[in-house]
């Protein structure tokens, strides 16, 4: 593929933006380049500004500096309906007095597309999302599924380059989300469009993203591969963020290669450190749940613990044990068939090269 | 066997007609109902009876014969001034300013409810506080600057002049009524629209407007009764041939001439309290579905 000149590799980029309202800065000198095609999640917790983002590069937000580049263009100024986007929010946010087909016709009638070119369109959309047979129909008569692809299938029929995504499966229930998630998924293998989606849902960004940028106070945090997010978070907020049962901290003191909480010695061997020498240091610790082993395994890991169980949690398909690791409690993810109880002694197992260590101070990544 | 076990209540709990309860609530309702519809009845008997039978003092008596003379001549016969063409010519005259007022208020304030809460510009909160202002401020206290502005535009004593003052005092009111039914409408239908290329009148008439029925509905009953019951302007900002039914009504009243023909002024008084009470009844059912529209978010 060879690139035109002025023409950008990427799809949407953003700029040292920044927006404030008033004296609240919300997003702050945020850069962000996303890839063609790429399905990008902003993730973070409620407050976080990707919503905020999202609705800066829809623009729907008067952004107070920066620049926003779409398809190589510089769209800050641009209108929403000029930028090559189409947008599906939480609320579905159908126009209710049109019919389904007036909802999915209504932004190429105000482009004032010839009529044929509507009705391709119209009908190439509800065909991908088989939402055929609800044309004639008004959204209040459709159930939140139904109502969410025709809001996709709005964004789609306007045959635009980019996606945004507000939080589209937060109304819908449990497992309804899951099913829409996965035709989401499939919808991207299809379009091939770049898509920028925020959620709250570390399980949605993990299944769907080739990348998440993690998100807190207008400021992105990591910004990877789920694989890199989930196994080298770049600080504790990231670490603490995704996962669930979240991961244990530990704090204590990092010192030639080891890292020691209380009494307890732990040689950090086969650790990738992210610089190459580490000076001791206060540090911390974090060990996912699902990377403690128990039983036989335990033989095979370089670190083994006693530990009193405290409580247990089964949940199915796996228990969750908290148990007591000298005066910390430490939370277990176990298989759902294992058999334990409250009061017990067990022998867990802890391998340092899946732990992440980080900086007290700085709560950067070691 | 299950209803051997079964003994004591069961099912729904047996209520109790004449508790205390029921005879304080429909007492209370009987008695504020008695309050409001016994003038109404004295007011429609008295208008189908003739004059000898109002004097025998009868006044909560039904007519012993229905005439209705009374009603013909308040319509088009009683003398008001100089002219005794009764009270049509006010009506007509209410009407020539109803329609223009009603109409111009509410579209006007239906545009600026819909900007205020959509299209937010640097100071436009301090606008529309300006403008609720408006509402709690005495009309007395404007009444001879209007007098002044209307004569420097050359408006006073004609319709024209009287359907702005009406329209100008109507915007207040009604664009705190359309504002609050639009901040209502989820937030995200706009950016949807938004995004779909639609620009401000766009999104008004083809989203906005047609949401937006019940609110219209409450805004024409609010205006219908107010400036057609309105006599303080409709006094001072006509001339007697153009004088709306109100002003005429009162005229027809007040006559210190000749006999008191009450049976007339019922007539009158009635004829001219109609057209609200028309307005209410045809649309009262959308009229409480549009408050509670107004009120409640989502």
């Amino acid at each position: 593929m060879s690139l035109e000149l002025g023409k950008s590799a990427y799809s949407v980029e953003i700029k040292q933006l920044d927006l404030a309202f008033g004296a609240v800065k919300v997003l702050q000198g945020l850069d962000l380049n996303i890839n063609e095609g790429e399905f990008l999640v902003l993730l973070g917790s409620s407050g976080c500004g990707k919503s905020t983002l999202l609705n800066c590069i829809a623009g729907l937000l008067e952004i107070t500096d920066g620049q926003i580049w779409i398809k190589g263009q510089n769209v800050t100024w641009a209108e929403p309906s000029e930028r090559g986007i189409g947008m599906v929010f939480q609320s579905y946010a159908l126009y209710p007095q049109m019919t389904v087909k007036g909802n999915l016709s209504f932004g190429l009638k105000n482009a004032k597309l010839p009529k044929d070119e509507i009705e391709k369109r119209v009908a190439r959309a509800a065909e991908i999302l088989q939402i055929e047979p609800l044309l004639n129909r008004k959204p209040g008569a459709l159930s939140g599924g139904q109502r969410q692809r025709v809001a996709i299938g709005r964004a789609l029929v306007r045959d635009v380059d980019v996606f945004l995504f507000d939080e589209p499966l937060s109304n819908l229930d449990a497992k309804l989300r899951v099913d829409l998630r996965v035709e989401l998924k499939r919808l991207h293998n299809q379009l091939q469009n770049t898509m920028i989606y925020v959620t709250h849902d570390q399980v949605e960004a993990m299944t769907l993203a080739d990348r998440i940028a993690v998100m807190k106070g207008g400021a992105i945090m990591q910004l990877g591969t789920p694989d890199e997010i989930y196994n080298k978070p770049r600080n504790l907020y990231v670490a603490d963020f995704i996962g669930s049962p979240s991961m244990n901290f530990l704090e204590g003191h990092f010192e030639d290669g080891r890292f020691t909480v209380d009494d307890m010695v732990m040689p950090m061997t086969g650790y990738d450190f992210a610089a190459p020498q580490t000076a001791n240091r206060p540090a911390v610790i974090g060990i996912r749940p699902e990377h403690v082993v128990t039983g036989e395994l335990v033989r095979n890991t370089p670190l083994r613990y006693k530990v009193d169980v405290d409580l247990v949690e089964p949940m199915g398909s796996d228990t969750l044990v908290y148990a007591k690791l000298g005066r910390h409690i430490f939370r277990i993810r176990m298989d759902g068939q294992a058999v334990v109880q409250a009061g017990e002694t067990i022998e867990i197992g802890v391998d340092p090269s899946r732990a992440s260590l980080f900086d007290k101070a700085t709560e950067d990544r070691l | 066997m299950a209803d051997i076990a079964m003994t004591g209540p069961r099912g729904p709990k047996p209520k109790k007609r004449f508790s205390r309860t029921n005879i304080f609530l429909y007492g209370t309702l009987i008695m504020i109902s008695m309050y409001y519809l016994l003038p109404l009845y004295v007011m429609i008997v008295t208008s189908l009876k003739g004059m000898p039978e109002i004097r025998l003092g009868n006044v909560f008596g039904p007519p012993l014969e229905i005439t209705y003379e009374p009603w013909v001549k308040a319509w088009s016969e009683a003398c008001t001034g100089v002219n005794c063409d009764g009270l049509s010519r006010g009506f007509w005259n209410s009407v020539n300013i109803l329609i223009p007022s009603v109409v111009l208020s509410i579209a006007i304030a239906s545009v600026n409810g819909y900007a205020l809460s959509n299209w937010k510009f640097k100071g436009s909160e301090v606008f529309f506080t300006i403008l609720i202002l408006g509402a709690f401020i005495p009309y007395q206290t404007m009444i001879y600057p209007i007098v002044i502005m209307l004569r420097e535009i050359g408006l006073m004593g004609d319709l024209g002049g009287l359907v702005l003052v009406h329209s100008v005092f109507g915007m207040p009111i009604l664009t705190l009524l359309f504002r609050n039914y639009f901040t209502s409408v989820p937030e995200e239908l706009f950016k949807a629209a938004r995004v779909d290329g639609a620009g401000f009148w766009r999104i008004y008439f083809q989203i906005m407007l047609p949401m937006a029925l019940p609110i219209f509905v409450v805004a024409v009953i609010l205006q219908v009764t107010g400036i057609w019951n309105d006599f303080l302007f409709g006094v001072i900002y006509t001339k007697p041939a153009t004088y709306p039914m109100t002003v005429q009504l009162n005229n027809i009243v007040n006559s210190v001439q000749g006999v008191k023909e009450y049976n007339v002024n019922m007539a009158a008084t009635l004829l001219t309290g109609l057209v609200p009470l028309v307005i209410y009844f045809l649309s009262g059912k959308l009229f409480v579905r549009g408050i509670a529209a107004g009120a409640v978010k989502g």
